[in-house]
């Protein structure tokens, strides 16, 4: 018997040196019963019975840990509805907190089965021979901006040519400020800093004129000043930060799952789906036959819970775990919740923003 | 020495002459000031709302609440103990001045002990219910050491050598309260956190890098080549990789090299490495206080006719370990501090518990407040250790004369 479980070792250990196969070394059959699904994932994670779900746990309003024990933000309820979609209901994702800097190694080596860590897709993220990562729908439209005092008269980037401004040192943030100054030509003075707190801590004791990184988080942080209204966003976007939850490359129907369990939720909004009213809708649609779409939605007719190798009601979970996109976003990071973030981009694609679910078909 | 009044001892410290008097208003204004503004701070500026609501989550993380009573039976368990031994110690006769059941170091102990128990869960405002269980606990203490000093000695002394046994015992018995087992609902590691966390991984380190550094640094003197330039090249390895380096080459890489299921709990992990990376240092703190013995100590034991390893362990090791208190201590310390690394492998220690109370955007920007409290929490700790070893100093230097200074 040992002499067995060390063979199994040995051809792990060479699949996690070829990296894809890492996850077939654990595989024991079909994530979806008798749909033909072939998920080593998702059959791991129904054999485990919980999710595991890589966040940052030190996020405002993305990912951070309540006064209860229990975690909260927009990527905890992206993987709750995820954990809900494969698993139904009772909240059964184990959390896990990854730096940036472990993230992907956490991912590729099956420590966390799903990262959900306001992660920015980029090409080299994506591609095979990158990080190779799978990614799953945008969860957050996100971008770099500048912050500066209301009083300061700035209202463009050319305004700052000279002075000081605040950034966090050798992030992205970084790199993209000095992109958009070099091509206008307009000569700056980056201050850097190894921590947030340190930046925000230099901008406010009037160390620079302007601070720069992502929008929701300066957001987020002028909210605990004593008087935000003293400090403005300024419109221009410095970069794109779609934040996105992401997948392995090696497990295609995992990815698949993940997906759609996310454009549920989108389409959930579109349709006027809520955590409150989903029961009402699934009695409605079970009543009426003539509502083909929300029945086939629902999962109360056709198979798209099967084709995906899920349960057929996986969108009517995750809603009841954590309702729809608009509810999750309202509730941790919009108006529901101390930050206050406006939807912007964030809005769907039928208010004219970029949130958009391809068609449950 | 003449006793001289408090005033005219003050006067004599700090006013002795021109320069001394404006180097001594100086300072004691600045002292003073840096005094009041912190003290108007924490009173009026300071939001306390953001510990009172994370009192828990920093005190055991995700701890399930209706298990949280094995904590606190632990609690007690290790309150009764320390009082029982405690009390014994003072009971003991010594050889450097007479017998005295409570001297005045304990009374101030006991003060400090109540005063800490009344006023801190009155301070942070804390349920009735868990302010009560605080002043049950550190009235057994204070109970227990009552007890021990008066009708320690009536035990009969085979008995009483074996009371330092209840100490690992009742550290076995601490883990099986956290983690489960035996009958209990298991907890699984990812759920403990704040400072019961940062406790389990430092004592847990600390109890095993001291026999694993004593052998290395025998290792690093045997005479035997494969002995010596093993624990060599291990000391010499470790010492020359940062600690977070080596936490997350055990987070990240022992998942590729290790099939699913054969690599511990990250948690275990990370307390092995914290464990193995102190054994090193602790092991160089030990080689110290060995070179400091006198060859012909282990010679004269030898040619007595004692075999080398009781030689080594009733001559020599007493006498380096002796040396090597003080570094050895300080690693001890400094690994209590160095478990705040954790946080940064995404561990909910102490330090990751209040980063995460941080990002909570009920207590956006309240940052000074809970590193305040951390920094307190800290301070507690070492001292105590700290503590700890002068007095174990004091007892075990045969030549020492009590407080001859003032």
């Amino acid at each position: 018997m040992p002499l067995q479980r060390w063979l199994k070792a040995g051809w792990s250990l060479v699949g996690a040196l070829t990296l894809s196969g890492s996850l077939a070394g654990c595989a024991d059959g079909d994530g979806g019963r008798g749909s033909g699904v072939q998920s080593p994932k998702m059959a791991m994670i129904k054999a485990r019975g919980s999710l595991i779900c890589g966040t940052d746990g030190k996020l405002p309003g993305f990912g951070f840990l309540g006064s209860d024990g229990r975690y909260a933000g927009l990527d905890a309820d992206t993987c709750r509805a995820v954990a809900a979609a494969l698993l139904g209901p009772g909240d059964k994702v184990e959390f896990r907190d990854l730096n940036p800097s472990e993230r992907f190694a956490a991912l590729s080596s099956g420590e966390v089965d799903l990262l959900a860590r306001n992660t920015t897709m980029t090409l080299s993220r994506d591609a095979a021979g990158g990080n190779g990562l799978s990614f799953a729908p945008t969860t957050f439209y996100d971008g770099q901006a500048v912050m500066v005092p209301a009083a300061s008269g700035i209202r463009q980037l050319k305004d700052l040519a000279g002075k000081p401004i605040c950034v966090p040192g050798g992030t992205t943030s970084e790199l993209n400020l000095a992109d958009r100054m070099r091509e206008q030509g307009i000569p700056f003075t980056p201050l850097k800093f190894q921590t947030l707190d340190q930046v925000y801590a230099a901008y406010r004791s009037g160390r620079c004129a302007a601070v720069s990184t992502d929008r929701s988080q300066m957001a987020a942080q002028r909210s605990t000043f004593p008087k935000p209204e003293e400090h403005t966003l300024l419109p221009m976007v410095l970069s794109k930060e779609p934040l996105t939850p992401a997948t392995v490359n090696a497990d295609p129907a995992w990815a698949d799952a993940v997906r759609w369990t996310l454009y549920g939720l989108m389409q959930a909004e579109e349709m006027g789906v809520t955590q409150a009213n989903v029961e009402a809708k699934v009695v409605e649609a079970k009543a009426n036959p003539r509502k083909a779409e929300l029945r086939r939605f629902l999962g109360i007719d056709g198979d798209f819970g099967r084709q995906l190798g899920l349960p057929a009601d996986f969108v009517v979970q995750a809603i009841r775990a954590v309702g729809n996109y608009g509810e999750i976003f309202e509730r941790n990071v919009g108006q529901g919740s101390k930050l206050k973030l406006e939807r912007g981009d964030n809005r769907l694609w039928t208010q004219g923003g970029l949130i958009y679910s391809p068609p449950f078909r | 020495m003449v006793r001289q009044g408090p005033l005219r001892h003050l006067r004599r410290e700090l006013f002795a002459s021109r320069l001394d008097g404006l180097i001594s208003v100086g300072l004691i204004t600045a002292m003073a000031f840096l005094g009041l503004a912190l003290l108007r701070w924490a009173v009026v500026q300071a939001q306390w709302a953001v510990i009172q609501a994370n009192s828990t989550l920093l005190a055991v993380g995700r701890y399930p609440l209706d298990q949280q009573w094995r904590l606190w039976l632990l609690t007690t368990l290790l309150a009764l103990a320390s009082g029982l031994s405690w009390g014994l110690l003072r009971g003991l006769p010594r050889p450097d001045h007479p017998l005295r059941l409570w001297p005045r170091h304990d009374r101030i102990a006991v003060v400090l002990l109540v005063g800490l128990a009344v006023v801190l869960p009155l301070l942070l405002q804390l349920s009735l219910n868990i302010q009560m269980r605080w002043w049950c606990i550190t009235g057994l203490l204070v109970l227990c050491r009552w007890a021990a000093g008066r009708w320690g000695q009536a035990i009969p002394r085979p008995w009483r050598r074996w009371v330092p046994v209840i100490w690992p015992l009742l550290y076995g018995a601490g883990l099986v309260l956290i983690s489960g087992g035996l009958g209990l609902v298991r907890v699984a590691p990812s759920a403990w956190g704040g400072l019961l966390l940062t406790l389990l991984q430092a004592s847990f380190a600390i109890l095993l890098c001291f026999p694993l550094g004593v052998g290395l640094a025998l290792g690093r003197r045997s005479a035997l080549p494969l002995l010596r330039w093993g624990s060599v090249l291990y000391i010499e390895f470790i010492r020359g990789a940062p600690l977070i380096t080596l936490l997350f080459l055990g987070q990240n890489i022992l998942g590729f090299l290790l099939p699913g299921g054969l690599a511990p709990d990250r948690v275990w992990r990370a307390a092995w490495i914290l464990t193995f990376f102190a054994a090193a240092y602790v092991a160089e703190a030990v080689r110290s206080g060995l070179a400091a013995i006198p060859a012909g100590q282990l010679e004269a034991a030898r040619s007595l006719g004692l075999p080398l390893p009781q030689a080594l362990i009733h001559v020599v090791l007493p006498q380096a370990l002796k040396v090597a208190l003080p570094a050895i201590v300080g690693q001890f310390i400094s690994l209590l501090q160095d478990t705040t690394l954790l946080s940064l492998i995404g561990l909910l220690d102490l330090l990751g518990t209040a980063r995460t109370v941080m990002a909570n955007p009920a207590y956006l920007g309240k940052n000074a407040e809970v590193y305040l409290v951390l920094a307190v929490l800290f301070w507690c700790c070492c001292a105590a250790l700290g503590l700890g070893s002068r007095a174990l100093e004091t007892r075990l230097n045969p030549n020492h004369q009590p407080a001859a200074s003032r």
